[in-house]
């Protein structure tokens, strides 16, 4: 572990305090897990913090954590990954957040804190269905005009529900249910732990 | 008196200045513009889904086709995720070779954005020229991979094999006659490295052609000073990355401040603007081809002098040669492994970013130990840009919009992902 990385961990802890649910340093990256009900104010000092500093939003990504592991996840189903960067003191920092309701949920949004989340936010809200509080303008992103359902769900199937094809006879462009099968050429394999090591066979 | 209305007009998805399908809705008083909206998405095509439905290194194809013009500089940090979950080492010649194909699609990128903005905003000519050179450049992604765009050409571990010894030659056709063959093939009987040194030292030249056409040009200055001013503070908070932070004066490179590969044995200077319009944008670009053509002189003299290994020995991530495949039992059943179930990621996350030519291009892996990854999320700097066009665009004239779109460099491929 490189001494920034000890340091940034330190003065997380010192300044976020039982904020934090977890500090977790693995592959030269360090990720923090904070509650829901504090994200916010997490957002904030992490900015404002002069000792911290972290003005960029780098990127939000949506996480639906149903089918970690085959069925063996046993948290909250929906997360959000935010990555900051700090251009002052140029360090790296993943925040995540599970939302309490895996039926409806919902997340602090940041756009007040650091305005690039705004695309990313609403790019959230389109694929995997997280809603954020206090988005200024919550729309769907990179699906089509009136789709439903959130595609990046593991239970949404990778063909979709509807296709799209030009109608002759109508002369429009109609939808229709899909009429190819979902089909899988290698399937999803979780081997023992030590599988890809070099010493192994 | 009469009442006055704004006028609501669509830009896109179908405008030739609209660099692919952006559909830009413009609310506008007048010629100013007071809001615009841009409707993305109809470039989706889910590469992040879809990429969770297939093996590790089924994935880096796709890669390619997110930001079509910068097509290596994807593949790099899609493999720099992997080799980081992995916890492997790539020799030191990929590196090296990978550093030079980075900075080969850096001037091939900017070739592209200088050409079609200058395009977009009236300067014909310069896409003409900016196309000749780009050519030049095509080939050798085409000697190295056989693909002129989607080249496919890095792999996790390394790269997928050694640079050619021979630089492939034009034929004489019903087209071309013997002496223009002749001509054409002048510089490419040696190999691809020399076929590549033949063009570093040509291409300072055609930096100085560019110069004269734009740099002092009337017109060009009247279309780029002082238009689409981002000041540093607002480039970080909408998270600005490359040529647009930099343009604005904030001395930030992935390269230089979190260098990866070898960036940090080669020699290179980072140019930032002043005022952050888009003719600082314009003359950042101009400065970091020239300093990518320095840093593939080096790159080609470091390969001349090294030989070596160009991917990781470790057969469960890379595949064995194709000699020892046929003639080993052991070779041939890592071959089949990884071609059928493919490699395993051990559990955890990572986000590798990469100096992209239009900014920072991260990918966030997320592996659950099974033969695909669990999530992927590409991280793409034309979507923080195009974010902030509404706010970049207002007050500015129609005309504007579309200059502003030139300098952001967009390409839809990696916004709509």
């Amino acid at each position: 572990m490189s001494p920034k990385l000890e340091r940034l961990s330190q003065v997380l802890r010192e300044v976020l305090g039982d904020r934090l649910r977890s500090v977790v340093i693995d592959r030269g990256e360090v990720t923090i897990e904070v509650a829901p009900e504090n994200y916010l104010g997490v957002a904030q000092s992490l900015r404002d913090h002069a000792d911290l500093c972290f003005d960029e939003l780098i990127d939000v990504s949506g996480l639906d954590y149903s089918a970690y592991g085959g069925d063996a996840w046993s948290g909250k189903r929906f997360a959000v990954a935010v990555h900051l960067l700090s251009v002052a003191k140029n360090w790296r920092l993943r925040v995540k957040v599970f939302a309490e309701n895996d039926d409806f949920p919902v997340l602090d949004s940041v756009v007040g804190v650091w305005p690039s989340a705004n695309w990313y936010e609403r790019e959230a809200f389109d694929l995997y269905g997280i809603m954020f509080a206090g988005h200024p303008d919550l729309r769907r992103i990179l699906t089509d005009y009136g789709f439903v359902g959130h595609p990046f769900r593991k239970d949404f199937p990778v063909t979709g529900y509807v296709e799209m094809r030009y109608d002759a006879e109508q002369g429009r462009v109609v939808y229709q249910p899909v009429t190819i099968e979902p089909r899988e050429n290698t399937p999803r394999i979780v081997r023992e732990e030590n599988y890809g090591d070099v010493g192994h066979g | 008196m009469a009442e006055i209305r704004n006028y609501t007009i669509n830009f896109g998805p179908q405008h030739p200045s609209a660099h692919g399908v952006l559909r830009l809705v413009l609310e506008l008083d007048g010629e100013v513009v007071e809001r615009a909206d841009p409707h993305i998405g109809l470039l989706h095509r889910g590469t992040e889904t879809l990429a969770e439905t297939r093996t590790w290194i089924q994935s880096v194809p796709y890669m390619d086709r997110l930001d079509y013009v910068s097509m290596m500089c994807n593949e790099h940090a899609y493999c720099m995720a992997i080799e980081r979950l992995l916890g492997i080492e790539v020799p030191i010649r990929a590196q090296y070779i990978r550093v030079m194909f980075d900075e080969v699609t850096r001037i091939l990128n900017h070739l592209l954005g200088i050409g079609t903005h200058a395009l977009d905003i009236g300067a014909m000519t310069m896409v003409l020229y900016t196309f000749r050179e780009r050519e030049d450049l095509m080939d050798v992604y085409e000697a190295v991979s056989g693909a002129r765009m989607h080249a496919a050409y890095y792999r996790p571990g390394g790269v997928y094999r050694d640079l050619p010894d021979r630089m492939p030659q034009y034929e004489v056709n019903k087209f071309k006659n013997a002496n223009t063959v002749r001509q054409l093939n002048e510089n490419r009987q040696g190999s691809l490295l020399d076929f590549l040194e033949d063009f570093t030292n040509r291409f300072a030249g055609y930096c100085d052609d560019y110069e004269t056409l734009l740099t002092d040009n009337r017109i060009w200055k009247q279309r780029t000073v002082g238009i689409g001013v981002v000041t540093p503070e607002q480039a970080k908070a909408w998270g600005f990355t490359g040529v647009m932070l930099r343009g604005s004066g904030v001395a930030w490179d992935l390269r230089k401040k979190q260098p990866y590969e070898v960036y940090d044995q080669v020699d290179f200077d980072v140019p930032i603007g002043k005022t952050g319009d888009c003719y600082d944008r314009y003359l950042v670009r101009m400065e970091e081809m020239r300093q990518s053509n320095r840093i593939i002189k080096q790159c080609i003299e470091w390969l001349r002098k090294n030989p070596g290994p160009v991917i990781a020995d470790n057969h469960k991530v890379a595949p064995p040669p194709r000699e020892r495949m046929k003639a080993n039992m052991e070779e041939l059943i890592h071959h089949f492994k990884l071609f059928t179930e493919g490699m395993h990621v051990p559990a955890g996350e990572v986000y590798a970013a990469v100096e992209h030519p239009k900014g920072e291009f991260g990918v966030y892996a997320v592996s659950d130990g099974a033969n695909k990854p669990y999530r992927l999320k590409m991280r793409a700097p034309g979507f923080a840009h195009l974010a902030a066009m509404d706010e970049v665009a207002r007050g500015h004239m129609i005309a504007d919009v579309v200059a502003i779109i030139g300098t952001m460099d967009i390409v839809f491929g990696e916004i709509d992902r």
